[in-house]
C-alpha cells in the first residue's frame, strides 16, 4: 500500500518516505525502526513538518498522529483524540499537566522526501 | 516496600471517596472495598429526597461497573467480622480472605436506640440506609401516625419524611428544646414554632421510659412525667454511635465513649490501620459530617504519597432546610468559648412576624466573627460563613450584616472579596482560587467549573456561592466572552452558524481568515466542520475539511481505550433481517471483533485495528449495511417498539415510522447528538419520551414530544404537539431540528437547548407550528436539501483509493500497532489490561 522506502543508515536509524504520503494540516504515524512516530504536515507553517512520538502518555495508547492539530495562544498543539490534552507540536509538552511530555523527533523535507530521525 | 495492596472495609460515603481518589492517583494499588450493604456506595445526605420522590437510584455515587472500570475489587452485601493483625489479613462473614498491607476503616456509624424496654418490637426503626427507608415507608402505609424520637437535625428530617409520607406526625426530644447542637436558645424556639405551625407535634423534655402495646395505635409510648403517646411506628433518631466493634476486637484503641482513636494522619494505634469518616475519633469527637470524613480521607490518603497532609479537625457548620424552613449554624452558636481570653458579643434580630431568627457571636473587639444561628432565613450564610472560615475582619457595625437589607444592612459580600484561599466548597475542599484558574483554563459557565473542579457536586449547600463567584468572575473578564467558541472565534455557535450562512462560507480556511485568528484548534474545527455539514452537507472527509474533524469522524468509527475502533452499522428502528445478521456474525468472526447489543437497538462490533476499517466495512456496504453515524455528532439511533404489526395493544405501526425517521435523518449534522423513539402506544415501550424527539401513536394518529434526554442528566420530553398525521408530524420534527441546529450551542442536547431557551415549550410552539418568526420555510428548505445530499460516508470513502490513505496504521511498514494486544474473556476478545499486556508481550 505504501511507496515508501524504510532504509537504515548508521549511526542513527532514520526513516524516509514521499511527501504525499503526509496528511495536511493532520498527521501520519511512521515507523522508525521500532519507534511510532507521529509526522504532522502544516503546509502553511514554518518549518512544515513535526514529529513528536505517536504515544499518548494519559490515555496510554499509539493515537497521538490522529488528533486534531491547530494552536493554543499561539502554540502549535495536537490534541490527543482520547482525552483531548494538547501536547506542543514543539516542545512534546504537555499543555495541561506540566510534567508530562512526549519525545520530539527530528523531520525535514527534502524535496519530496520526508525524513525522520530518532 | 511500598503498600500494594490496600483494603478498605465500608462503602459508605467517605470509603467510597476514598476508594475513588485512590484508583485515580494510578499509583498501581490493588485496591479492594468490601461493603456490609447490598449496594455500592449512595448519597446518604440525601437519603430523605427518596420520600419526596427520588428513586434510591438516584442516589448512587458509584456502581459495580465504575469500580470494574477504576480496577477496584469491590464485594457488597458481606460484612467484614475480623481483622486478623497478625496476619495482616481481615476476613469477612461469608469467609472470605483479603490480605493487605494498609487497611481503611470507613465503617460509619449506626443509629443509637436508647435501651429502653419495648424499643426491640416490630414498629420501632432507624433511619440511615436505603434499606431503612423500605421499612418506614412499609410501616407508614398501614399506619396514621408516627414518632420521631430526637430533635436533632436528623431526627427533624425523618419527621419531614413522615409528614410527607402522610403521618400524623410527633417529634420527641429529651433535652428542652430542639437541635440543642446547633441552635441556640432562641433559635430552637424560633424553630420549635414554625414547626409546629407546621402541624408536626413537638413535645420536649421527654424522657420515654417503656414502650408498650397501644390501646388505639399499634404502639405506646410511656413518658417519666407521667404522660403517654400512642404510635403506629416510631423512628429512632436519638444521636449516632460509630462502627468501632471491629477495631475493639482487634485490640485498637477505641475512645471511651465509642469510636476509633486516630491522629493527624488519621493512623489508628496499628500504623497499618487508617480509620476514616463517622467511625473515627478525633480530638475526642466524632466528626458526623461528609465533609470532614473527606479531609480525613485525602490525608489517609497523603500517607501513600510522600507529600503526607494532616487532618487537622473541621468546620462542623452547616445550613439545612427542616420541614422547608431555613436552617443555619455557624462556629461558636452559642457564644460559649472564650475568646483570646474574653467573653464574646452578641448581636440578635429577631422577627417574630415574619418568623426570622437571626444571631451572629462576634469577638470583644468586634472585629472577629466566632458564631452564628439562623433561623427562618438563611440568605447570610454564604457571608457569614466565608468571614468565619477566611478569619476575615468585620465591618464596623457588624450588626448590619444580619439586618434586613431596608434597615441599611451592607449588600452582600460576594465572592469578589473573598481572597483566594477561600473555601468555597467545602465538601469537595474547592477553593476561590481553583475555580478562578478553572476559568482562566476557559471554562465560561457555572456547568463548566462544576464539572471540572467538581465544587457543587457534594451537599450543594454551595451552589450558590459558586454561581455568585462564577459570575462575577467571568463578568470582570467581560461576560460576553462567555459563550465564545474558543480563542480562535469571538462568536458563539449560533453567531457563527449566522456568519457562515450569511457570508456562504463553504470551508474552515475562509471562516477562520475572515471571522477568526490563530490557526484553530480542536474545540473550534469540529464545530466549524458540523456547522458546514449542516448547511451544505459535503463528505466530511472532503480534503478541505477532513482534517477539522475528531478522530471519531475522521475514521468513521468511534476510538477506544487502546487506539482500536467500533463499528456500528445503521440498523433503521432496530429492525433486521436474519441474513444480515448472519453478515454481521461473519464480519465479526472473520475480523474476530467484540460484538454487544447496544443500548440504542443495534449491534455495535469493537476492537478493529484503523487499517482493517475500509475491509470491514467494504464488506458491510456490500451486504447493504450503511453507516450508523455513531462516531458522529448527528442522528443515531431511532428505537422502535414492535406496534401495532404485532403488539396487541399497538394503535400504529411504530416500527414502520421509525424506520422512516431514521432513514429520513440519517446523516445530519447536529451541534450534538440526535436521538428518537417511536412507541405503538402509551405503553411507551420505546422509551420514546426520554429523546431528543421521541413520538408516541395515539388512536388518531402521533404525538410528538420533543426535548428529552437520558445519559447523565435525564430530562423527560415536552409533549409538543397531539393527534399528528404523518405529514405534519415530519413537518413538524423537520422545523424543529433545523431550529435547534441553527441555534445551539457547540455540544449543547437539546434538552440543555430547550432549559436555555427563552419563552421555553411556548415559544418553541409559536416558532414551529405558528410559524411566529415567518422562518418556517426556510427551516424546511435547509431540511430538504440536507436530505437530498445525504450519502453513506462509509460507501463514499471505500470508493476512494486517496481517502483510503488515512487508513493506515504506518505511512512507511505493514507492521501492526504492537501495543493493541486481546485477550479472551467470555468467548470474546477484549483489549488486555496493561498488567496482562506487559504479560503477554515480554515473551
Ligand atoms: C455503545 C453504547 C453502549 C452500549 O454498549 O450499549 C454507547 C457507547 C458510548 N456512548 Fe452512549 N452509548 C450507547 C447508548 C447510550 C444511551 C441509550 C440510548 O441511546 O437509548 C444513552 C442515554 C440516552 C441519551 O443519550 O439521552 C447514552 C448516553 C451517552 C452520553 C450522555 C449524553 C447526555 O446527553 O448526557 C454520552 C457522552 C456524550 O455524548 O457526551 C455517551 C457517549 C458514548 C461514547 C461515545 C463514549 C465515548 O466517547 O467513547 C461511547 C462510544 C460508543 C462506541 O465506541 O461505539 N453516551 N448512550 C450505546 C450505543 C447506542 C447506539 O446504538 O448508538
Ligand atoms: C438522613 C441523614 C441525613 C444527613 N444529612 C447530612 C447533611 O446534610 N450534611 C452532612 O454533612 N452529613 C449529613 N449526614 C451524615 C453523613 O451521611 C455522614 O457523615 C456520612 O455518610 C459518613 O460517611 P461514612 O462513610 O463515614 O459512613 P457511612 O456513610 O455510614 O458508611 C459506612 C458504611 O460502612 C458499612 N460497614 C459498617 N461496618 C462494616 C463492616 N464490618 N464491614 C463492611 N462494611 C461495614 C456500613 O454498612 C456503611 O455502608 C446525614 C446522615 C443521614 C443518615
Ligand atoms: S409501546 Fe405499546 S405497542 Fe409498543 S410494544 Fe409496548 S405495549 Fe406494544
Ligand atoms: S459544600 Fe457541599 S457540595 Fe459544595
Amino acid at each position: 500500500m505504501s511507496n515508501a522506502i524504510h532504509k537504515k543508515i548508521n549511526p542513527e536509524p532514520i526513516a524516509m518516505f514521499s511527501r504525499s504520503d503526509l496528511l495536511e494540516n493532520s498527521g501520519v504515524c511512521v515507523l522508525v525502526e521500532d519507534v511510532q512516530v507521529a509526522v504532522f504536515y502544516l503546509p502553511n507553517e514554518t518549518p512544515e513538518v513535526y514529529a513528536l512520538g505517536n504515544h499518548d502518555p494519559i490515555g496510554k495508547a499509539n493515537v497521538l498522529s490522529r488528533g486534531i492539530v491547530g494552536d493554543i495562544n499561539g502554540e502549535l498543539v495536537v490534541a490527543s483524540p482520547l482525552y483531548k490534552q494538547h501536547f506542543s507540536l514543539v516542545t512534546g509538552r504537555c499543555l495541561e499537566e506540566a510534567d508530562v511530555q512526549v519525545p520530539v523527533y527530528q523531520v525535514r523535507l527534502e524535496g519530496e522526501t520526508v525524513v525522520v530521525s530518532l | 516496600m511500598k503498600a500494594k495492596r490496600i483494603v478498605v472495609v465500608g462503602n459508605g460515603m467517605v470509603g467510597h471517596y476514598y476508594v475513588d481518589q485512590l484508583a485515580k492517583q494510578n499509583a498501581g494499588h490493588e485496591i479492594t472495598v468490601i461493603g456490609a450493604e447490598p449496594r455500592p456506595a449512595y448519597d446518604r445526605v440525601h437519603l430523605s429526597e427518596v420520600f419526596s420522590g427520588k428513586n434510591p437510584e438516584d442516589l448512587a455515587l458509584t456502581t459495580r461497573e465504575y469500580y470494574k472500570e477504576i480496577g477496584v475489587s469491590a464485594h457488597f452485601g458481606d460484612a467484614v467480622a475480623k481483622i486478623d493483625r497478625a496476619n495482616k489479613e481481615v476476613v469477612t462473614d461469608l469467609g472470605r480472605r483479603f490480605a493487605y498491607d494498609k487497611l481503611v476503616l470507613a465503617t460509619g456509624s449506626y443509629p443509637f436506640v436508647p435501651p429502653v424496654p419495648g424499643s426491640d418490637q416490630p414498629g420501632c426503626l432507624t433511619y440511615r440506609t436505603i434499606d431503612d427507608l423500605g421499612a418506614i415507608r412499609a410501616h407508614a402505609k398501614d399506619g396514621k401516625v408516627g414518632v420521631v424520637v430526637g430533635g436533632g437535625l436528623l431526627g427533624l428530617e425523618c419527621a419531614n419524611a413522615l409528614k410527607n409520607l402522610g403521618l400524623e406526625t410527633h417529634v420527641v426530644e429529651f433535652a428542652p428544646g430542639l437541635m440543642g447542637v446547633q441552635l441556640d436558645g432562641g433559635g430552637s424556639v424560633m424553630l420549635r414554632q414554625m414547626i409546629e405551625e407546621l402541624n408536626v407535634q413537638v413535645h420536649t423534655s421527654k424522657s420515654t421510659q417503656k414502650i408498650v402495646k397501644g390501646n388505639d395505635r399499634k404502639l405506646r409510648m410511656e413518658f417519666a412525667d407521667g404522660s403517654a403517646l400512642e404510635t403506629d411506628m416510631i423512628v429512632f433518631s436519638a444521636g449516632i454511635r460509630p462502627y468501632d466493634q471491629l477495631a475493639k476486637a482487634a485490640d485498637i484503641t477505641v475512645g471511651e465513649r465509642g469510636g476509633i482513636v486516630i491522629d493527624y494522619h488519621c493512623r489508628t494505634s496499628d500504623s497499618d490501620i487508617f480509620a476514616i469518616g463517622e467511625c473515627a475519633l478525633f480530638g475526642g469527637r466524632i466528626y458526623g459530617l461528609v465533609a470532614p470524613g473527606y479531609r480525613m480521607a485525602d490525608a489517609a490518603l497523603s500517607q501513600l504519597t510522600d507529600k503526607p497532609i494532616p487532618f487537622q479537625g473541621a468546620d462542623m457548620s452547616t445550613k439545612l432546610k427542616l420541614l422547608g424552613i431555613d436552617v443555619g449554624s455557624i462556629g461558636d452558636s452559642h457564644g460559649k468559648a472564650l475568646h483570646n481570653g474574653q467573653p464574646p458579643a452578641s448581636f440578635l434580630y429577631s422577627n417574630d412576624r415574619e418568623r426570622v431568627y437571626k444571631k451572629i457571636v462576634v469577638s470583644a473587639d468586634g472585629k472577629k466573627l466566632l458564631g452564628a444561628v439562623l433561623v427562618g432565613d438563611c440568605s447570610d450564610y454564604d457571608t457569614l460563613l466565608q468571614l468565619f472560615l477566611n478569619d476575615m475582619e468585620l465591618p464596623a457595625n457588624p450588626e448590619a450584616i444580619i439586618l434586613p437589607a431596608d434597615k441599611g444592612s451592607s449588600p452582600l459580600l460576594a465572592g469578589m472579596s473573598l481572597p483566594m484561599t477561600a473555601t468555597i466548597c467545602s465538601c469537595l475542599n474547592v477553593t476561590k482560587g481553583a475555580i478562578v484558574a478553572a476559568i482562566e483554563g476557559g471554562c465560561c459557565s457555572v456547568a463548566d467549573v462544576k464539572s471540572l473542579t467538581k465544587a457543587s457536586t457534594g451537599c450543594g449547600g454551595c451552589a450558590a456561592l459558586l454561581k455568585s463567584t462564577v459570575n462575577e468572575e467571568l463578568a470582570a473578564r467581560g461576560a460576553e466572552i462567555n459563550n465564545n467558541v474558543c480563542e480562535h472565534f469571538a462568536y458563539s455557535r449560533q453567531e457563527l452558524f449566522h456568519l457562515i450562512k450569511v457570508g456562504s462560507l463553504k470551508t474552515f480556511d475562509d471562516v477562520l481568515h475572515k471571522h477568526g485568528k490563530g490557526r484553530g484548534c480542536d474545540v473550534c474545527k469540529p464545530a466549524v466542520a458540523s456547522i458546514l455539514a449542516s448547511l451544505f452537507n459535503d463528505y466530511v472527509l472532503k480534503k478541505e475539511h477532513a482534517s477539522l474533524q475528531d478522530t471519531n469522524d475522521t475514521f468513521l468509527a468511534n476510538m477506544q481505550k487502546d487506539g482500536t475502533y467500533s463499528i456500528v452499522p445503521r440498523i433503521p428502528g432496530g429492525e433486521i433481517t436474519a441474513e444480515k445478521l448472519i453478515v454481521i456474525g461473519e464480519v465479526a468472526k472473520k475480523y474476530q471483533l467484540y460484538t454487544k447489543i447496544t443500548g440504542g437497538q443495534r449491534i455495535d462490533l469493537f476492537g478493529a485495528r484503523v487499517n482493517q476499517l475500509p475491509e470491514i466495512w467494504s464488506e458491510l456496504v456490500a451486504a447493504g449495511f450503511e453507516t450508523g453515524h455513531a462516531y458522529g455528532k448527528a442522528l443515531r439511533t431511532v428505537k422502535s417498539c414492535v406496534g401495532s404489526t404485532w403488539c396487541r395493544y399497538g394503535v400504529q405501526d411504530s416500527v414502520s415510522m421509525a424506520i422512516l425517521i431514521e432513514n429520513r435523518y440519517k446523516g445530519v449534522r447536529s451541534p450534538h447528538k440526535l436521538k428518537s423513539a417511536v412507541s405503538g402506544c402509551t405503553r411507551e415501550c420505546a422509551e420514546a419520551q426520554s429523546k431528543d424527539f421521541g413520538v408516541i401513536a395515539t388512536e388518531n394518529g402521533w404525538n410528538l414530544y420533543v426535548c428529552g434526554n437520558g445519559g447523565m442528566k435525564p430530562r423527560h420530553a415536552d409533549l409538543f404537539a397531539t393527534d399528528l398525521d404523518d405529514a405534519t408530524l415530519i413537518k413538524y420534527i423537520d422545523r424543529f431540528l433545523m431550529f435547534y441546529i441553527r441555534t445551539a450551542d457547540r455540544l449543547q442536547r437539546t434538552s440543555v437547548w430547550m432549559n436555555n431557551l427563552e419563552g421555553g415549550l411556548d415559544y418553541l410552539r409559536e416558532v414551529i407550528i405558528d410559524d411566529k418568526l415567518g422562518i418556517a420555510d426556510e427551516l424546511e428548505a435547509q431540511m430538504a436539501l440536507l436530505l437530498d445530499t445525504y450519502q453513506c460516508e462509509w460507501k463514499t470513502t471505500i470508493e476512494d483509493p486517496e481517502k483510503l490513505k488515512r487508513f493506515r496504521q504506518f505511512v512507511n511498514s505493514m507492521d501492526e500497532d504492537p501495543h493493541v494486544v486481546f485477550v479472551q474473556e467470555r468467548g470474546q476478545p477484549r483489549p488486555a489490561k496493561e498488567s496482562e499486556r506487559d504479560a503477554l508481550t515480554a515473551v
